[in-house]
């Protein structure tokens, strides 16, 4: 079997000591939540780690607390499973829970954490690879190599964000504490990625850990979140629709936010369609209008299940079902896990 | 899964009575005798064997699809410290190969390697950490020559050749065989159809990874465990490779989790383990990863096939013509069979006057393709269901009734000299067409929802060998002890589908005692007689023969012994509950134990062997050794699909499945089969495929090759029908691949009954319906397949009169063999 590399793990119990070790090792190092992504990714030398700092003993990580202001505080280290299953969660962010809910399958979720989804590496089929595969296409510009063999004529890595969650956050407007050596700071989750596959965590420092993720008052908010997978358990999202919305007495649309999944480097926000339904009812033609405007910013590439034109077409008719099933329309959930 | 079972008596129809007979054993719904292990984990399957001092290996794999070996350096890796040996190529330069015409394979590439992940060095280290590193160590230096993917690749080019032998070029092996004028028969046809068709080749998917243990003794014997199906084959290759008398080899096949054709070739990491165990005097264990498995692969091989039939007004079938083309992958493996095999089956099911088959396998440069569940007949048999389905449409004929008027006669020759014995397949069409309401459905559903229909055929065994020789092709021992314990001792290989169950049951039914009472030794090549192995649905009609055989002739010597003490002859005493008693007055008995001890006095030691040999075939031309079985199983099958136009998603609600088993052994094993096969024919059928790109594998990990899991998996509603077969061990024939091979065309026949567009090439996945129902929007022909195929120049056919296809009595056997 695939064998782990050597390395040096670290039992922490506190943040400051874990923010110590990231800063002291630096780009040798990094944090392990529930392992789920990193371990199977370290054995196929995609990740080579000297050292490990493992976050599992911080208690502070962990719970799911309500806030003063009506929002909710999710540790990092909760589970997808707890996160799923929460049943305050549930009512007030449907779109989150099921997100976190249909995130691989029941035995990962019981160990990957909320925390860990956030900030799961980007996938792409040319670098989910074992080291002898990828050393047969002399390797990729994301570990090892100098191209991107999904767009080689592009100077950037085209690798493809594969949260379920994260969407979700980023459409409910979350923010997440960091804490690093220089202290603490507040940014919205949407602010964690950067723009392409290999630095696509560049709004947080290597050294700097998530403490919390903040969720606002869901006051009014409306959530969902539908996934395109193959199977319905273990698989990545190869297209993720998160929608967040907040309608007025007479069933305008007051505020709206679309984001994709699994589309792009980093999941992309398409307000030129959320902006069509502010100040509309729900209706078909509102609805199809808004789908449609997702068609184009897609932009999915061959580098994961199925292909590039199939996911694009499904674009609009993902973004459809969402809004359908928020407006409470019959929507066919028949594939739509 | 299954809603009928064994006690459902209105299910199971039984044709024959010539062969009926009470039995205790025999068709009742019996545990597995290795369930209790399994469940609590007791099992010992390769991998959980440890060894004291044993090494473990690890094989460098090649980075190159297609390249000269110009130098390999393994001196650094030889220098790692916890290195204990380090083979190329060259320390196992004898050829193999499972079939002796293709003795193309060797343990390690050498001067050459064929496809990206071939083993081209091996080595053996304290641990696989090490092993890993030093395989980073070895220098290789390739000298890349020109990488040949695709068929049409293949057979274009001419000059770079992948193997040195076959066909010429690429191509390795071209049949070409025709049974009667078929131009004669598409004159004399009211309506003559062509059509193309492309099935992918996919992998088996076993959940346990191949593994090998090897232990070279002081006294220099070789003993190597393995996840084997095919023991006697795996001996065979060592003793070749290893230039070691057959003597001093012992293979034990542990208990494979899971094989399905996948573990039927002698493989690299199985000679390596033994080689390195030699050199270093350490046991040494080399266990596959997933992605290894993929380049080990023999999995389904892709085929592209067309075929032309011509039909009658009045249904009749007047001739059929058929050509396959295989992706063979970069090695021989079982693919001359595969290549007859997928033109040998089609005249099974329906009668078929007139045949004409053109098939040919290239090499291209990817893992070996070999055999996997239904052996090279699935592709075909997806093939011919979608055009009868096509034929009925055009001709609007009901495709249930067709394919029953069409069903070939019990005790009958096909037009390829096929011996169909009986044939329950009428009545397995009208048992799933019941139990899924066809009739009320078919055509009717609303739009985006469907059924479709489509029968099989497949053998209980070949009746050839894989190397040429007169002996019986399994062979299995029976020994009494004085206690009253009964041990069976056979070659075959119990790869999950109960053959050393079938062996406990069968013996205990002869001897009268209980399936626990039996102890069963198998796939030790020490210890067993020789079982060719587990392949070709071959087990329980062969080795079945064969302990039954050797359980009478034991049973001989009780009856004798008894018959004395209990003042009768032997023909008045019978074997049951545990005692052998007077037919004529059941209370005046002895048990078991007893008439074991009476008669070991009287004979000595208690043991008795029994062997199995097919029938011989009567086909007569060259190829007429690839088909022939002592039975013919038959399986009809009903898929309901929902289908979502929208996405192109196909969810399947449910699936009946009848299937004749000519005597279920055990009806919750024969179930289980049936379950199995539909589960692997709807992946094969909806996602699975073993892919390309840039060269290499695209897909090899269990998480991005999509196979179903188990909520994509529906309600399967398997009935049996019994047609006492008299070839088989009290009337049984196979189960284990037959009812894989309707599934995939009754899932496209249902598919068109939704939404009204043919998917002609496997996968099914959702970008192909969404694009036959585009074309079909706009006017143009409703359907996504292949649109061409290669011109070949074909060579000339062996030409051969068929015979008729009517009933002869002259094939019924008069008497219960």
């Amino acid at each position: 079997m695939l064998r782990l590399p050597p390395f040096d793990y670290y039992g922490v119990q506190s943040v400051e000591e874990a923010v110590k070790l990231l800063s002291d090792h630096g780009p040798e190092a990094t944090v392990v939540a529930g392992g789920t992504d990193l371990f199977p990714k370290m054995k196929r030398r995609q990740m080579e780690p000297r050292v490990l700092v493992g976050l599992r003993g911080i208690r502070e990580l962990y719970g799911i607390q309500p806030q003063e202001d009506g929002g909710y505080r999710l540790g990092p280290m909760a589970t997808l499973t707890q996160v799923s299953l929460h049943p305050a969660l549930r009512a007030a962010y449907p779109g989150l829970t099921y997100a976190a809910g249909v995130v691989s399958s029941p035995q990962l979720r019981n160990a990957g954490t909320i925390g860990g989804n956030l900030c799961v590496d980007t996938r792409c089929t040319y670098y989910d690879q074992s080291y002898h595969w990828r050393k047969a296409i002399n390797f990729c510009m994301k570990k090892d190599g100098e191209i991107c063999w999904v767009a080689p004529g592009s100077p950037r890595c085209w690798a493809v964000s594969s949260s379920d969650t994260a969407p979700v956050f980023v459409a409910l407007g979350a923010r997440v504490r960091l804490v690093g050596p220089e202290g603490e700071r507040v940014i919205p989750v949407r602010e964690l990625y950067g723009r392409d596959g290999i630095n696509f965590l560049a709004g947080k420092r290597p050294d700097e850990i998530i403490t919390d993720i903040l969720l606002p008052p869901a006051e009014g908010w409306e959530s969902v979140y539908l996934k395109l997978r193959r199977r319905g358990s273990f698989d990545f999202p190869i297209l993720g629709v998160a929608v967040a919305l907040r309608r007025n007495e007479d069933g305008t649309v007051a505020d709206a936010r679309i984001v994709l999944g699994a589309v792009e480097s980093y999941p992309l926000e398409v307000p030129d369609a959320a902006a069509l339904l502010v100040g509309n009812r729900l209706e078909p033609e509102v609805i199809e209008a808004a789908a449609k405007a997702c068609f184009k910013p897609a932009r999915p590439l061959d580098n994961t299940d199925l292909t590039l034109y199939y996911r694009k077409k499904m674009v609009p008719v993902y973004v459809a079902r969402a809004l359908r099933q928020l407006a409470g329309q019959p929507s066919d959930q028949a594939r739509t896990a | 899964m299954s809603t009928n079972g064994y006690d459902d008596r209105k299910n199971r129809t039984n044709l024959g009575s010539h062969l009926k007979k009470e039995t205790s054993v025999v068709g009742r719904p019996l545990m597995k005798v290795d369930a209790m292990a399994k469940v609590t984990g007791q099992a010992t399957y390769a991998d959980d064997i440890h060894l004291p001092r044993m090494a473990y290996a690890r094989m460098l794999p090649s980075t190159q699809p297609h390249a000269r070996i110009v130098r390999i350096d393994t001196s650094k890796a030889e220098a790692l410290p916890g290195v204990l040996a380090v083979i190329t190529g060259q320390d196992l330069p004898i050829k193999y190969g499972i079939l002796p015409v293709s003795q193309d394979e060797t343990a390690l590439a050498v001067d050459k390697v064929r496809f990206v992940g071939e083993p081209v060095a091996a080595v053996a280290a304290v641990d696989e950490e090490t092993a890993e590193r030093a395989l980073e160590l070895i220098e290789v230096e390739y000298e890349p020559l020109k990488p040949i993917m695709s068929i049409e690749e293949a057979l274009e080019e001419t000059e770079v050749r992948i193997q040195e032998y076959g066909h010429g070029g690429n191509i390795h092996k071209m049949v070409s065989l025709q049974f009667g004028d078929v131009e004669e028969g598409f004159a004399e046809a009211d309506y003559v159809r062509e059509d193309l068709f492309f099935y992918q080749g996919n992998n088996h998917l076993a959940m346990e990874e191949h593994s090998a243990v090897a232990y070279y003794s002081p006294d220099g014997k070789l003993t190597l465990w393995s996840s084997t199906q095919t023991p006697h084959y795996v001996h065979r290759a060592l003793a070749k490779v290893l230039e070691l008398p057959p003597s001093r080899i012992r293979v034990i096949a542990c208990h494979p989790g899971g094989g399905f054709g996948g573990k039927s070739d002698p493989f690299h990491h199985e000679i390596c383990a033994a080689k390195l165990a030699m050199i270093t005097g350490r046991p040494v264990k080399i266990t596959l990863t997933r992605e290894e498995v993929f380049y080990a692969h023999r999995g389904r091989h892709p085929v592209l096939m067309w075929v032309k039939t011509g039909v009658k007004k009045t249904g009749e079938i007047t001739a059929m013509h058929f050509r396959s083309m295989l992706d063979g992958g970069a090695y021989g493996s079982y693919g001359v069979a595969t290549t007859y095999y997928t033109g040998a089956l089609q005249t099974v099911t329906y009668k078929i006057p007139r045949y004409k088959f053109e098939g040919l396998r290239v090499f291209t440069n990817k893992p070996p393709c070999g055999p996997k569940r239904g052996h090279g007949t699935p592709q075909p048999r997806f093939a011919l269901e979608i055009h009868f389905d096509k034929i009925c449409e055009d001709m609007g004929w009901d495709p249930a009734e067709w394919r029953k008027q069409q069903a070939c006669e019990p005790f009958s020759l096909t037009a390829n000299y096929l011996r169909i014995t009986t044939i329950g397949l009428k009545e397995c069409i009208d048992k799933v067409v019941e139990a899924s309401g066809f009739k009320e459905k078919f055509r009717k559903l609303p739009y985006g929802r469907g059924v479709g229909l489509a029968c099989s055929a497949y053998l209980s065994g070949a009746n050839l060998p894989i190397y040429w020789n007169d002996m019986p092709h399994s062979g299995a021992m029976v020994k009494v002890d004085r206690g009253g314990g009964v041990t069976v001792y056979c070659g075959s290989t119990d790869i999950g589908q109960g053959s050393n169950s079938v062996l406990a049951y069968v013996v205990a039914e002869v001897l009268g005692v209980r399936p626990q009472d039996v102890a069963v030794v198998t796939a030790d090549t020490d210890l067993t007689p020789v079982d060719l192995g587990s392949y070709s649905s071959r087990v329980t009609v062969m080795t079945g023969n064969a302990a039954i055989e050797a359980a009478q002739k034991v049973r001989d010597q009780l009856f004798q012994a008894a018959a004395d003490e209990l003042g009768t002859t032997p023909d008045n005493l019978e074997a049951a509950g545990g005692r052998i008693f007077r037919r004529d007055d059941p209370g005046v008995g002895l048990p078991f134990a007893k008439a074991a001890q009476l008669a070991e006095a009287r004979f000595g030691t208690l043991a008795a062997v029994g062997s199995f040999t097919p029938p011989k075939t009567p086909g007569r031309y060259k190829g007429a050794g690839v088909g022939p079985s002592p039975s013919y199983s038959y399986t009809a099958c009903v898929v309901e699909v929902e289908v979502d136009p929208e996405t192109g998603w196909v969810r399947v609600p449910k699936v009946w499945i009848a299937h004749d088993i000519g005597r279920a052994l055990n009806p919750i094993l024969v179930e289980g089969q049936a379950e199995g096969s539909v589960y692997m024919g709807l992946g094969e059928a909806l996602m699975e495929e073993q892919v390309f790109r840039r060269n290499l594998h695209k897909i090899p990990s269990m998480l991005d090759y999509k196979s179903p899991t188990f909520l994509e998996t529906p309600d399967i509603e398997t009935i049996l029908v019994e047609t006492n077969d008299p070839h088989g061990p009290f009337g049984a024939k196979e189960a284990g691949q037959g009812p894989l091979l309707p599934v995939p065309p009754a899932l496209c026949n249902a598919i068109y009954d939704a939404v009204g567009v043919r998917i002609d090439e496997l996968p099914v996945t959702p970008d192909k319906i969404l694009k036959a129902l585009e074309r079909k929007a706009k006017g143009q022909e409703p359907r996504v397949g292949p649109e061409r195929m290669p011109e070949v120049e074909w060579v000339e056919p062996i030409y051969v009169e068929p015979p008729s296809l009517e009933h002869d009595p002259s094939l019924v056997p008069s008497a219960n063999p």
